[in-house]
């Protein structure tokens, strides 16, 4: 039986939105070379987007100089993205799952981003703890 | 850096047209909703968004067709999209906003989306 080999990849970027198309390159590559398809691809790169920018946002309010930190780690058919900060700290379970039909009828902005990821990704899952705030996100190849 | 540009065109039909060209995030909404804020100031509020040359959308960019299209239909206008990549438009799609926008093939059938209510 062959073993399944592990390739791991690694980003820095400081916590600036014009620095987010830095992350889409090295998510949308690394994933191509996974085997997935353009529009996989394109969502998979939008879910980690959409973290780092709820990062920049909410956990640094915008302060330029800060770090997040951007893992993959490819193992067989799954494609895993760790996301860690320093930020402030959130309760994901409080973040409300909107109601699409309700959101565009009343006209609702923002709170797209954590709803994005979850549709988007096998698995999202939040760590927080003393040293650090860690976002695991899991796609597998079909 | 991500790039994004927005060209406005005036159609012969009273429509204004948004061409969106590249990548459309949290850095470069601003000037999506500039234009957008602009076309209000003047007015304009029967607008088509030419999406032939976007190359990506994230939710901060889903939220400007939000944050407008409340105060454009209030004054008897839409924002109507065309010319979507399959891409671009499964993303709009996830999100549902098909059931609240227009998003049509070209931006003939947009403008024609116009016509048809004024005549209503």
């Amino acid at each position: 039986m062959g073993t399944t080999r592990t390739y791991k990849a690694h980003v820095t970027i400081p916590s600036q939105t014009e620095r987010l198309s830095e992350v889409r390159d090295f998510i949308s590559l690394h994933a191509r070379e996974h085997g997935f398809g353009d529009d996989d691809i394109n969502k998979i790169t939008i879910a980690v987007d959409e973290a780092c920018t709820n990062i920049i946002k909410h956990g640094y309010n915008f302060s330029p100089n800060f770090k997040i930190d951007v893992d993959i780690i490819r193992t067989g058919s799954q494609f895993e993205i760790m996301i860690s900060d320093h930020g402030k700290q959130f309760n994901p379970n409080a973040v409300e799952t909107p109601d699409m039909k309700e959101y565009l009828s009343h006209y609702r902005r923002g709170g797209l981003g954590m709803y994005l990821m979850k549709r988007i990704m096998d698995k999202v899952e939040f760590n927080f703890n003393s040293d650090k705030n860690t976002l695991r996100m899991v796609k597998t190849l079909q | 850096m991500s790039d994004f540009k927005v060209m406005v065109r005036e159609r012969n039909d009273n429509i204004h047209t948004l061409e969106l060209k590249g990548y459309l995030d949290a850095h470069t909404t601003p000037v999506l909703e500039d234009a957008f804020q602009k076309l209000l100031s003047e007015k304009k509020y029967r607008i088509i968004v030419n999406c032939k040359d976007l190359s990506y959308i994230s939710s901060a960019g889903l939220g400007v067709f939000m944050a407008f299209i409340e105060d454009v239909r209030a004054e008897e206008g839409d924002i109507k999209m065309s010319d979507m990549t399959p891409k671009v438009f499964n993303i709009f799609d996830l999100l549902g906003f098909p059931m609240l926008y227009d998003i049509v093939k070209t931006e003939d059938e947009a403008a024609k989306k116009f016509a048809e209510k004024s005549v209503r």
